[in-house]
C-alpha cells in the first residue's frame, strides 16, 4: 500500500479526502530510482477542476511514455487543507508518489486563467520553493509555466524559471534531454537555463531586461546576454493525427467537472472573432483525422469505463468531418448506453437532427453566442452570426420541440454604444416571439430564454489588444441598461438575465495585459491572503486594491488607457504566427465595421501560413499529387 | 440474471465515499466488459444497489452490491475481470447468482454486521480496558442518550449488541456483532464510546480504526436469530 503524505486524522477532517490520495485507475506509478527526471504537473486550482483539463492529460501521458521521466500530478489544496498544511508545516506533495514537490526536478504549472495567479504562489509556498525565481537555490525544482496565459507571461515573470510558449507536444523532449546532459556534466542551474533559452519556444525571463519610458510604457525589451534569442517562437504541433493522445486517461474517484472521455477533434478556429485570443494564438486550424479519432474514442472508452464522451474544439461545426465523427459515435456507442455530448455546435438542421438523437429535447437547452446585441457590433467584433441565422435556428429548434434557449453576450466591447446594449434585449424578445408564433398545440408551455452577459477583457495577440477597458461603475451601468430593456419587452416573463460582477473583470484585465511590474502586486495580495480568486466565495477585491495601492502599481494604467498603435507591448517578443501588422489591420477594420471572412472562405494573410500546414494548405491538399 | 458482488474496501480507499464507490463500480463494470442490465426510460442507468453504505474512514472485508446481468458470466471470470481493471484497495472476492425478485435485495436483507475495532496508534486508553469487556457485555441493559430530530431520549442498546469480545489472537482488537440495516442499526463507535464511558474514559477524536468484517441476513423465524452472510444466499456461477 502507498504510504500517504497526510495522516488519517487530517484526511478525515478535510472535505473530500479523495482529492489528496492519488491511486486512481490509470494513474502512473514508477520506481523513484529508475527514472532520471521527476516532473510534477500542476493545475493551480482544486482537484475536480484540475483533473478536468485535457492539456495536462496529454502531457502526463506523453511524459510518462519516456522511461526516464516520471510525471506526477499536483493540485491546489482546498482552503481547509491549506490551513492545516501551513499550521503543521506539511510540505506539498505529488499525488502518485506522495513525495514532496521540493524533491522534484521540474514543477510545471499550467496557466489557464488569470484568476489562478494567487494559487500559483500558494503551490510554490506550500512546496517550500522560494516565490521569487531569483532566490532559488541549485537543488530547487525548475518552475516552468505554460498554457494560454503564458502568451503574456510578464506579470508572472518573477515567479518562474522558464515558460513554455505554445503546444507541449513539440520541444519537451529536447528540454528533458538537455536537462539530463547538463546534470551529468554538473552544470549549474543558471547554465541550464541559458541553454534552455535557445530551445525554440522556451522563454527564460531572467535572461531578459525591460526598460520603460517616462510615461510607463515599454522602451526596450532585450536579452541580457549574447546568444539568447530576442524573439521566442510559439510551438505548434502540425501533425495532430500522429501526435500522442492519452489512450488511458486517469479515472478519478471523485466526480470531477469533466467526468467523461474528451475527444479533441481539432485545434484552432477559422473564424477570427476579434475579441478571441484562442482564435488567434492557436492558428493555424488543424484537424485530427477521422480514422484516428474513431480509434481514440474506442480505446479511451474501453480503458476508462466512462459513460460519456464529448467532442472538444473551439468550433466543432467547422470540423470538416463532423457528420462522420458524430454518426460514428451515435452508431457505435448509443447501444452501449454511452452519452454523447456535442458542445460548441452551430445551430442548424444538421446539429438539431443529431442533438435530438443524443439528448432529451425537452430537458436540454440550445445555446447561441451572438456575443453582441446588434448587427453593427457583431460586425465590429467579426462574429459572423446574423440575426437571420439566429432566428432561423431558434425557429427550427422550437419546431423540433426545444423550448429552452441560452444566449451569451459580452458587454464593454470596444466601440459599443447604449443602443447595442439595448439590442440584446430586443434579440431575446424576437426569439421569444418566434416561439409564440408556433401553434399552441405545438408548444411545450412557456419558453425559457436565459441571457447571460460577461464583461469583455482585452487580450494579447487579438485585434482588441489596443482597446481600453472601463470603470466598475460603467460596467454595472451597462448591465443595468440590458436589465432595464429586458423588463420593457413584451415577452419579459420568458426572459431571464444574469450578469457577472465587474471587479473580477478589472483584475483579469490588469493581468492579461500587464508587465513585469504587476508581479509586486500579485505577491503582496498573496501575502495578504489572496487565494482561489476564481471562486466567488473566496474573492476579495478590496484585498487586491490594497495590494496595488501598497506596491504603487496603478491598475488604471493597464485597464483604462487606450494604447497607441506604435506602443511596444510586454508580449511583443513572442512570435505567434499571426502578425502585429495583421492585428492592427483588423483593429482598423473593426472601426470600419467591416467583416473579415473566415480562413476557408478566403485567406486574409494573418501570418499563420508560416507554419505551412492546417487550414492554410487545405486548398492545395486537394491538388492531385504527382507520382 | 441477478448477481451479488462481494468486495473488500481496504487501505487508502477508506477515504472514498459511498457515492464514489458506486461510480467506481459503474466504470469498472464497463472496463471489465461485464454486460450489465440498465433501467428502461429516457435516461437509463445501471441496475445496481448496495447493501449498506460504509462511512468514510472505515475499511471493510465484506461490502455487497447487487446487479443484474444481460449476459451471464462465470463467477471466476467476473472476479478476475473486475480485479484486473480495478484500483488498489478494492478487491472483488465473490460473484454469486441470487434468486430473482425484490425480496432478495441485499439492501432490505441486511440485519447484522461484524466489526473489528482497534485503537489508532497512540490513542489507546492508558489502562487494562480489555478486562472490563466481559462485564460490560454481560449487562442486561445498556442505556444511552440518543438524539433525535426533536428531542433526546434514553434507549437501551443492549438488545442490538449480538456479540462483543476481545480477539484471543489479538487482544487489543475488539470484535463486535451489531444490529444493522433499516429495522435497527447500531454503530460500533457508539458501543465503544459507551463502554469506555463506564470506565470514566472519554476517547480522543479519531480514536478507532474500524473494519467491517461481514454483513448478514437473518433467516431465523419466530424471533430466533439465524444470521447468514449475504454471500451465503447466492450460488457460484459456473
Amino acid at each position: 500500500m502507498r504510504k500517504l503524505a497526510l495522516n488519517d486524522e487530517i484526511l478525515l477532517s478535510v472535505e473530500k479526502p479523495a482529492r489528496y490520495i492519488g491511486g486512481e485507475v490509470n494513474s502512473v506509478m514508477k520506481r523513484r530510482d529508475e527514472v532520471a527526471i521527476r516532473f510534477a504537473m500542476c493545475f493551480p486550482d482544486v482537484y475536480e477542476i484540475g483533473m478536468s483539463h485535457l492539456g495536462i492529460q496529454i502531457l502526463y501521458d506523453m511524459f510518462n511514455r519516456r522511461e526516464d521521466v516520471w510525471c506526477e500530478r499536483v493540485y491546489s489544496p482546498w482552503v481547509d487543507l491549506d490551513r492545516i498544511m501551513r499550521e503543521q508545516k506539511i510540505p506539498l506533495f505529488a499525488l502518485e508518489s506522495q513525495d514532496p514537490i521540493r524533491a522534484f526536478d521540474f514543477l510545471g504549472i499550467t496557466l489557464q486563467y488569470e484568476m489562478c495567479y494567487a494559487n500559483v504562489l500558494q503551490i510554490l509556498d506550500l512546496s517550500g520553493i522560494p516565490l521569487l525565481a531569483a532566490e532559488r537555490e541549485e537543488d530547487c525544482p525548475l518552475v516552468i509555466g505554460g498554457g494560454p496565459c503564458a502568451y503574456n507571461p510578464e506579470p508572472l515573470a518573477a515567479f518562474f524559471d522558464l515558460f513554455y510558449i505554445g503546444e507541449g507536444e513539440t520541444v519537451y523532449d529536447s528540454l528533458f534531454d538537455l536537462y539530463k546532459a547538463c546534470r551529468s556534466e554538473g552544470l549549474s542551474r543558471r547554465e541550464f537555463l541559458r541553454r534552455a533559452a535557445r530551445i525554440p519556444g522556451i522563454y527564460v525571463p531572467s535572461l531578459y531586461e525591460v526598460t520603460y519610458h517616462e510615461d510607463g510604457t515599454i522602451a526596450s525589451f532585450a536579452p541580457t546576454e549574447e546568444g539568447i534569442p530576442a524573439v521566442v517562437e510559439k510551438q505548434v504541433e502540425m501533425n495532430l493525427t500522429d501526435a500522442p493522445y492519452p489512450e488511458a486517461p486517469v479515472v478519478p474517484f471523485l466526480k470531477v467537472t469533466q467526468d467523461r472521455v474528451v475527444l479533441e477533434i481539432q485545434r484552432g478556429c477559422i473564424r477570427g472573432c476579434r475579441f478571441c485570443q484562442a482564435g488567434m494564438i492557436y492558428r493555424p486550424t488543424r484537424e485530427r483525422s477521422l480514422a484516428c479519432l474513431k480509434e481514440h474514442a474506442r480505446r479511451m472508452l474501453e480503458n476508462t469505463g466512462h459513460e460519456e464522451i464529448s467532442l472538444s474544439s473551439l468550433s466543432s461545426s467547422d470540423y470538416s468531418e463532423l457528420p462522420g465523427i458524430v454518426n460514428f459515435l451515435i452508431d457505435e456507442f448509443r447501444g452501449q448506453n454511452i452519452n454523447i455530448s456535442l458542445p460548441s455546435l452551430r445551430i442548424d438542421a444538421f446539429s438539431l437532427d443529431v442533438m435530438s438523437k443524443v439528448q432529451d429535447v425537452r430537458k436540454s437547452s440550445l445555446t447561441f453566442a451572438p456575443e453582441a446585441g446588434s448587427q453593427r457590433l457583431r460586425d465590429v467584433i467579426n462574429k459572423g452570426l446574423t440575426e437571420e441565422i439566429i432566428l432561423q435556428g431558434a425557429d427550427e429548434a422550437f419546431h423540433g420541440g426545444w423550448n429552452k434557449v441560452k444566449l451569451y453576450f459580452m458587454l464593454g466591447l470596444p466601440l459599443e454604444t447604449e443602443e447595442d446594449r439595448r439590442e440584446i434585449a430586443h434579440l431575446a424578445d424576437k426569439i421569444a416571439r418566434k416561439y409564440y408564433e408556433l401553434p399552441k398545440d405545438h408548444r411545450n408551455g412557456k419558453c425559457q430564454i436565459t441571457v447571460s452577459t460577461s464583461f469583455f477583457v482585452p487580450k494579447p495577440f487579438t485585434p482588441f489588444q489596443w482597446a481600453s477597458m472601463f470603470r466598475p461603475g460603467d460596467y454595472l451601468g451597462y448591465a443595468k441598461t440590458v436589465n432595464h430593456e429586458i423588463k420593457a419587452m413584451l415577452n419579459q416573463k420568458s426572459i431571464r438575465y444574469n450578469w457577472h460582477p465587474a471587479d473580477v473583470t478589472l483584475l483579469e484585465g490588469v493581468f492579461a495585459r500587464g508587465d513585469r511590474r504587476v508581479s509586486a502586486a500579485i505577491l503582496e495580495a498573496y501575502r495578504q491572503g489572496a487565494l482561489y480568486d476564481a471562486w466567488t466565495e473566496h474573492w476579495n477585491f478590496d484585498r487586491w486594491l490594497r495590494a496595488f495601492e501598497k506596491t504603487g502599481v496603478d491598475m488604471d494604467f493597464y485597464t483604462l488607457r487606450e494604447r497607441g498603435l506604435d506602443e511596444q507591448f510586454p508580449w511583443d517578443f513572442i512570435r505567434v504566427g499571426v502578425t502585429k501588422q495583421f492585428l492592427k489591420k483588423e483593429w482598423q477594420r473593426a472601426h470600419e465595421e467591416t467583416v473579415t471572412p473566415n480562413c476557408r472562405v478566403q485567406c486574409s494573410g494573418c501570418g499563420a501560413a508560416a507554419y505551412r500546414g492546417g487550414v492554410c494548405v487545405e486548398g492545395s491538399r486537394k491538388v492531385p499529387q504527382a507520382g | 440474471m441477478k448477481v451479488r458482488v462481494k468486495f473488500r474496501k481496504q487501505g487508502n480507499l477508506k477515504f472514498i465515499g459511498h457515492l464514489d464507490v458506486m461510480r467506481y463500480f459503474q466504470k469498472a463494470i464497463r472496463r471489465a466488459g461485464i454486460d450489465i442490465a440498465y433501467t428502461e426510460g429516457l435516461s437509463p442507468h445501471m441496475i445496481m444497489s448496495f447493501a449498506s453504505p460504509l462511512g468514510v474512514g472505515l475499511t471493510s472485508d465484506a461490502e455487497y452490491m447487487d446487479i443484474e446481468l444481460r449476459t451471464p458470466v462465470s463467477s471466476v471470470e467476473a472476479v478476475a475481470a473486475l480485479n484486473r481493471v480495478g484500483a488498489e484497495g478494492i478487491e472483488v472476492t465473490g460473484f454469486y447468482q441470487i434468486p430473482e425478485g425484490k425480496a432478495g435485495k441485499a439492501m432490505t436483507l441486511v440485519a447484522a454486521a461484524d466489526y473489528t475495532l482497534r485503537f489508532r496508534e497512540g490513542r489507546a486508553p492508558d489502562c487494562r480496558w480489555q478486562e472490563a469487556v466481559p462485564s460490560f457485555y454481560a449487562q442486561e441493559q445498556i442505556l444511552v442518550w440518543k438524539k433525535t430530530k426533536k428531542s433526546e431520549q434514553e434507549v437501551d442498546i443492549r438488545p442490538l449488541i449480538y456479540g462483543m469480545r476481545c480477539l484471543p489472537e489479538s487482544p487489543d482488537t475488539i470484535f463486535l456483532q451489531l444490529a444493522s440495516g433499516s429495522a435497527a442499526n447500531l454503530k460500533p463507535e457508539l458501543v465503544m464510546d459507551t463502554f469506555l464511558g463506564t470506565l470514566g474514559i472519554k476517547p480522543p477524536p479519531f480514536a478507532y480504526e474500524i473494519n467491517r468484517c461481514e454483513l448478514y441476513a437473518d433467516t431465523g423465524t419466530e424471533g430466533s436469530r439465524h444470521l447468514v452472510p449475504l454471500s451465503g444466499l447466492g450460488t457460484e456461477i459456473l
